[in-house]
């Protein structure tokens, strides 16, 4: 409570809290007040007004709807793509640091080389080979699956401090077997950093996507934002001035990550009394 | 043996590290884009084979499996035949063969042939993208690095209104994805003001070469691309830079500094010298993402580096050259890691006292 409490003196958190929570409804509400439609409307690249307030893409379909629908999708993919590499990277944070040992180098090895590979490299590879059946929620799971290891560092480096702490040797003299000692007398002290690191996932997942959709390696099944700016650079728009084929789609990648960004930081200024005045 | 020079033995420690660390890469590199099971051959056959009578398209497609290493063959030079079973059908290779065949390629410094660009090899499209690159990223990334890091240090020590409108600017530059930042200024800049051109390297009308002419028109192209690289590298840095530095601030010995009344600019660089450490190793950590993103930004302005090679190759479902320029990168990001810790080696104080980092910590 008195974490909140702190949080909410923070204008940094306050602004990052309403976009996000702002677009989150957005996305949630945006398909039920609006009706949405994907069919052709009106001419190719029709200028904004006339009953569509963003106008139309290249195929005359309305830019509003496909953006609440790449709003959904991006976001999907933010959080699909957050708890998939949050988990996995927590999960072998936390046991390679408080584990150490031999399970310990292991783990951090494979760690240090998968994080010096690029995960966009890794990204492209895979989706290149997989022409069809490229789905939205697949490649969420490959951004998450490829994206884990910088937390499972940052966790590591969390839970070996931790390691030598009194409440935790307590706790072993006491019998706690392992996954009790990391369930409750670790995971708690983290969670808040667990947290922060999370976040950043999700803001990495949200951009991951937007550039391998942005070079035509984008889901198959959707629009995601990536995709609505693939198509836009594709046709030219960019270059002919049409600037509602981009700048609504930019400009709502751009809010979602700065509100995340906005959250992490205040977060941190929080949680890290160093960060404080 | 080593134990008189703790640096050089550093960095053959990391040197090891990034070869294992290369053949894993490489490995990944070769597996990947087979696992979604299609046959480059079928491909090119589907563009290209169309309207050929069977004789041909066989003959064809059995030059292609050569040519790719799908199928065994036997002898070298002029006498390079196709191993074939007993109802003379080719005999395909296996994964792991084709593997090692890719692996001996590789060390060859051959990457293969372009589908698209059939028949040019994927090394000579790389070789003309590389220095495009290069000239775009090397400057970009130490300008961006320089610039963010000195302004970071900057907010941090001033506090107070510098920082209030610097801090919140720096995390909105980077919050940008790079390739949305490059779209807005080349409609700023080149669709609005003409002030840039929008895409390209050079001009159409200017032929490469060591004229005054095809330099001022590469400068001239180069500036936006430039500027949407380095100002999110720059924001990014920044961010991490002040919450370093507001960090070391509270140290004691910049508390001491103040209170013996050095110079405000002495101070500083006390601190500089301090929280940059930290500030290089985690350059080497984002370089992977600091290159990517730079590519996606090439192919934003259509540069003609390998950003651009990579997005036609990708158009065209040409694996090799995908597979050729991702491994280009992989490579260049590993080098360029190296490079970043044997400069750890020289600068980290605790590396030249031969003791361990990273460890226990």
């Amino acid at each position: 409570m008195k974490i909140l409490k702190n949080l909410l003196k923070s204008p940094m958190f306050i602004i990052g809290a309403g976009l996000f929570f702002g677009t989150l409804l957005i996305a949630l509400i945006g398909p039920i007040v609006y009706n949405m439609t994907m069919d052709r409307v009106g001419a190719q690249y029709a200028a904004p007004g006339g009953g569509y307030l963003l106008g139309l893409d290249d195929l005359g379909r309305d830019y509003v709807s496909l953006l609440l629908s790449g709003l959904r999708s991006s976001l999907y993919v933010g959080f699909l793509a957050g708890i998939i590499a949050t988990t996995i990277g927590t999960l072998i944070g936390i046991y390679g640091g408080f584990r150490g040992g031999l399970v310990d180098d292991l783990l951090n090895m494979m760690t240090n080389l998968f994080v010096v590979i690029p995960q966009l490299v890794i990204l492209i590879l895979i989706s290149a080979s997989l022409q069809e059946g490229r789905s939205l929620t697949l490649i969420g799971v490959i951004i998450g699956l490829t994206g884990w290891t910088w937390s499972a560092r940052a966790v590591r480096a969390q839970a070996s401090a931790l390691k030598s702490k009194d409440h935790i040797s307590l706790a072993k003299l006491n019998g706690d077997n392992t996954l009790r000692v990391l369930l409750v007398h670790i995971l708690p002290y983290i969670f808040s950093y667990v947290f922060m690191v999370f976040i950043i996932q999700v803001a990495s997942g949200i951009l991951s996507e937007s550039a391998i959709s942005m070079i035509g390696l984008g889901p198959l099944d959707t629009v995601s934002l990536g995709t609505i700016l693939n198509q836009a650079k594709n046709t030219g728009a960019l270059g002919d001035g049409v600037w509602w084929a981009f700048m609504p789609a930019t400009a709502t990648i751009t809010v979602i990550v700065f509100a995340l960004y906005l959250l992490n930081t205040s977060m941190d200024g929080v949680f890290n009394p160093r960060l404080r005045k | 043996m080593l134990k008189q020079y703790p640096t050089l033995r550093f960095i053959l420690m990391r040197g090891g590290w990034y070869f294992i660390t290369f053949l894993v890469a490489v490995t990944i590199n070769f597996y990947l884009p087979r696992l979604g099971k299609h046959n480059p051959v079928d491909i090119i056959m589907g563009k290209s084979g169309s309207g050929m009578s069977t004789e041909d398209a066989r003959i064809k497609e059995e030059m292609y499996l050569q040519e790719f290493g799908l199928v065994k063959v036997s002898g070298s030079g002029a006498t390079r035949e196709i191993v074939r079973d007993s109802e003379g059908k080719p005999v395909r290779t296996t994964g792991f063969e084709q593997f090692v065949t890719y692996i001996g390629m590789c060390l060859k410094g051959d990457l293969g042939t372009s589908f698209q660009k059939y028949p040019k090899k994927v090394v000579d499209v790389i070789k003309e993208a590389v220095p495009w690159t290069l000239a775009l990223q090397i400057p970009t990334i130490i300008c961006g690095w320089i610039v963010g890091n000195v302004l970071g240090a900057m907010a941090a020590y001033r506090r107070g209104i510098f920082d209030k409108v610097f801090f919140p600017f720096a995390l909105g530059l980077s919050a940008f994805p790079f390739f949305v930042f490059g779209m807005l200024l080349v409609y700023f800049f080149a669709v609005g003001f003409h002030w840039f051109p929008a895409m390209g390297g050079y001009a159409n009308n200017v032929i490469p070469s060591f004229s005054f002419e095809f330099f001022s028109s590469a400068a001239h192209h180069y500036v936006l691309p430039f500027f949407s690289i380095f100002l999110i590298l720059a924001g990014g840095q920044a961010i991490g830079m002040r919450s370093m530095g507001i960090y070391e601030l509270g140290t004691d010995y910049i508390k001491y500094a103040k209170w013996l009344g050095l110079k405000e600019s002495k101070v500083l660089a006390y601190l500089f010298r301090n929280a940059m450490l930290p500030q290089i190793t985690g350059l080497a950590l984002s370089l992977g993402v600091m290159i990517g993103g730079a590519l996606i930004t090439e192919m934003i302005f259509s540069y003609p580096g390998l950003g651009m090679a990579m997005l036609t190759a990708i158009q065209n479902n040409d694996y090799p050259m995908i597979q050729g320029v991702t491994l280009i990168i992989t490579t260049s990001v590993l080098i360029a890691n190296f490079t970043v810790d044997v400069l750890i080696g020289f600068l980290d104080p605790r590396v030249k006292a031969g003791l361990q980092i990273g460890k226990g910590n």
